[in-house]
């Protein structure tokens, strides 16, 4: 098939195509969401997201609005499909993952809908790829109905401030907990590892903080090995939101600034985990 | 410090705190005193009449694990704060961070016994001080799995490292040896120090003696002093002469009896608790503070070393090994061909 801007006129039109100057955009976020080798993807007029879940504990979203994507049509109310991640990566990057200054890997993507896989035709600096990727019956997704009006607790950090923490986290902790309050110590990360406890705390007046709304105290944990995975989102964004419900139910929320200065976000959420013996203070 | 053992011991003192390492052989040891103008604020505890200052060790890998990536600490960390909790079995770091970040660490630690290596740089025969630069650049040449080093003064002022180089006497800062004197190394540890003296800038001394009696590296500094002691090989057409005249608390020659010795605290060993991990070797002798065992009421030279083994087995392994008269951390001729046989 050769490779042209628009679909052939005779053939079905595509339910979904997309163009993209720069598969970075996508790629970049795509990785920030790569924990698990499968994941679901929804397009909308809007845009598209690209879930990845597990365990029935967590879920990350990746958007990537309309407006990234240099044409996006979208022929149905919605498109969704079940896909393998690390392949649709591999092949995203097929061109080498460093990123030169000046080049660029372009992509089109096309999708004729149930059934038919996934187009993908890469090109850079002349070389042309086509690859073709099965799609898969879309999988139930977790519906964690979390919504501003039920949020208890609330913090805007600067990344900058998190990323060594995230990254350094002691990994001999089976859990992660997350003390958040009006008072002391307002923000607090804690491990139990085996060499014993660590806390890191963030006050409110800190100046990586760009907003604090904390009603309630709050403490819940969650399974350090479901929240790793979001260091990666962690490091590519400027900014992330924290925040809690009444059920101790976790969404980090993080606004990333692609090349071209564009926004994207990132979002995580993940269930507290069920085996909560009294925190250790 | 963490290239001689796997437990740091703590000891703050009033003439500073005291971070030291020994190595499972007891082959080795190091002590780093920083001085109480080292620190911002030094408060080493209440002593009563009848009490120490408190002490601990915990495992090396929990305490270099709060420090872990050393660039950006030096870019974000404003201050360090280190506090033992004894009740609560505490050690606690805390890092007080850019952007009124605090991160605050609590390690478990484990009680513990002075350590203390018997030593003394006075009475070495010879000594040199020279930049850690020096031997530094020396050593860039000798091959990353040598294991030992011997270091031998030879005639018209020449230091050698067998069998690589030689070094002028002017390339030393200064310079007291007594001539045709020799001692053979462990380069593990001695790699570790020797890094560190260069990163510091500090000029290193070397005292050492006789083969077969420890030679001590030391670093000195206003706020801080460094030790390095390491157990020397014997030499081996001498041992039983050079055992005796070192007055030293040895096994005795027979090998039989040492292995059956060995093997009886060792079975002693297993058997009982609360015992330290390592074998205790003749290097450097297990004396204990307790004033009940009569034999070990000797108050040498600061001569307080190790962690206490069971009763049970202490009695069975000193039994052996103890000889009245001034002991001396030598090492025997059966430890040093473990040691050779590439374990260093």
């Amino acid at each position: 098939m050769p490779f042209s801007a628009q679909p052939p006129a005779s053939a079905e039109p595509y339910v979904l195509s997309a163009s993209l100057d720069n598969a970075r955009h996508l790629s970049s976020l795509l990785r920030a969401v790569h924990f698990q080798d499968h994941a679901t993807c929804f397009a909308t007029a809007s845009g598209l997201r690209v879930t990845v879940e597990d365990a029935k504990c967590i879920q990350a979203n990746a958007f990537v609005q309309a407006e990234i994507f240099q044409e996006f049509s979208v022929q149905e109310e919605s498109v969704m499909f079940r896909i393998n991640l690390s392949v649709l990566l591999d092949c995203l990057t097929i061109f080498g993952t460093s990123s030169m200054p000046g080049t660029s890997t372009a992509l089109r993507m096309c999708y004729r809908g149930y059934g038919y896989p996934l187009m993908l035709f890469l090109e850079e600096g002349g070389v042309v790829t086509v690859c073709k990727i099965n799609t898969q019956e879309p999988d139930e997704l977790l519906d964690f109905d979390f919504c501003s009006t039920k949020v208890v607790n609330k913090i805007i950090l600067q990344s900058e401030g998190l990323r060594e923490a995230f990254a350094e986290l002691d990994m001999t902790s089976e859990v992660l907990q997350i003390t958040m309050s009006p008072d002391k110590p307002y923000f607090r990360l804690s491990t139990f590892g085996n060499a014993g406890s660590a806390h890191l705390d963030y006050p409110r007046d800190s100046d990586l903080m760009e907003a604090f709304h904390c009603n309630q105290t709050q403490t819940n944990r969650y399974k350090i090995s479901l929240l790793k995975p979001s260091t990666k989102a962690l490091a590519l964004s400027c900014k992330v939101s924290i925040r809690t419900d009444a059920q101790g139910f976790l969404s980090l929320q993080y606004m990333i600034r692609n090349e071209d200065g564009q926004i994207c976000f990132v979002e995580y959420y993940c269930c507290p985990d069920e085996n909560i013996s009294e925190a250790e203070v | 410090l963490s290239r001689i053992g796997d437990e740091l011991y703590l000891e703050p003192t009033d003439s500073g705190l005291s971070l030291r390492a020994v190595n499972s052989s007891r082959s080795a040891f190091a002590s780093f005193l920083f001085a109480p103008l080292f620190f911002q604020l030094y408060e080493p505890g209440f002593t009563g009449p009848d009490t120490e200052l408190f002490r601990c060790k915990v495992h090396m890998k929990s305490f270099l694990g709060v420090f872990r990536s050393l660039p950006s600490l030096e870019k974000s960390v404003g201050k360090c704060l280190i506090l033992l909790k004894p009740r609560a079995c505490r050690l606690v770091l805390q890092l007080h961070c850019k952007y009124g970040v605090t991160k605050t660490h609590n390690l478990a630690f484990q009680e513990c016994e002075r350590l203390q290596a018997v030593f003394d740089t006075q009475s070495c025969a010879s000594r040199l001080c020279t930049p850690a630069r020096v031997l530094a650049e020396a050593m860039v040449h000798f091959p990353p799995t040598l294991a030992e080093v011997t270091l031998q003064t030879g005639p018209g002022g020449k230091i050698s490292l067998q069998n690589y180089l030689w070094l002028a006497e002017d390339e030393f800062q200064s310079v007291a040896v007594a001539p045709g004197s020799h001692i053979t190394f462990c380069l593990k540890e001695f790699r570790g120090l020797l890094s560190f003296a260069e990163a510091s800038n500090l000029p290193l001394t070397i005292h050492f003696d006789e083969p077969g009696r420890p030679v001590v590296f030391t670093l000195d500094d206003t706020v801080l002093e460094v030790h390095l002691v390491l157990a020397t090989l014997s030499d081996l057409e001498s041992d039983s002469q050079s055992a005796s005249t070192n007055g030293v608390s040895h096994l005795p020659t027979p090998s039989d009896d040492f292995a059956d010795d060995l093997e009886s605290y060792m079975a002693a060993m297993e058997t009982s608790e609360g015992v330290s991990g390592g074998l205790p070797s003749p290097a450097f002798p297990l004396h204990t503070p307790r004033p009940a065992e009569s034999d070990l009421e000797e108050e040498e030279e600061g001569a307080v070393p190790g962690t206490p083994p069971h009763k049970k087995f202490r009695s069975l392994f000193f039994g052996s090994v103890m000889t009245p008269g001034r002991p001396s951390p030598a090492t025997t001729q059966e430890v040093l061909a473990e040691d050779s046989e590439g374990e260093c």
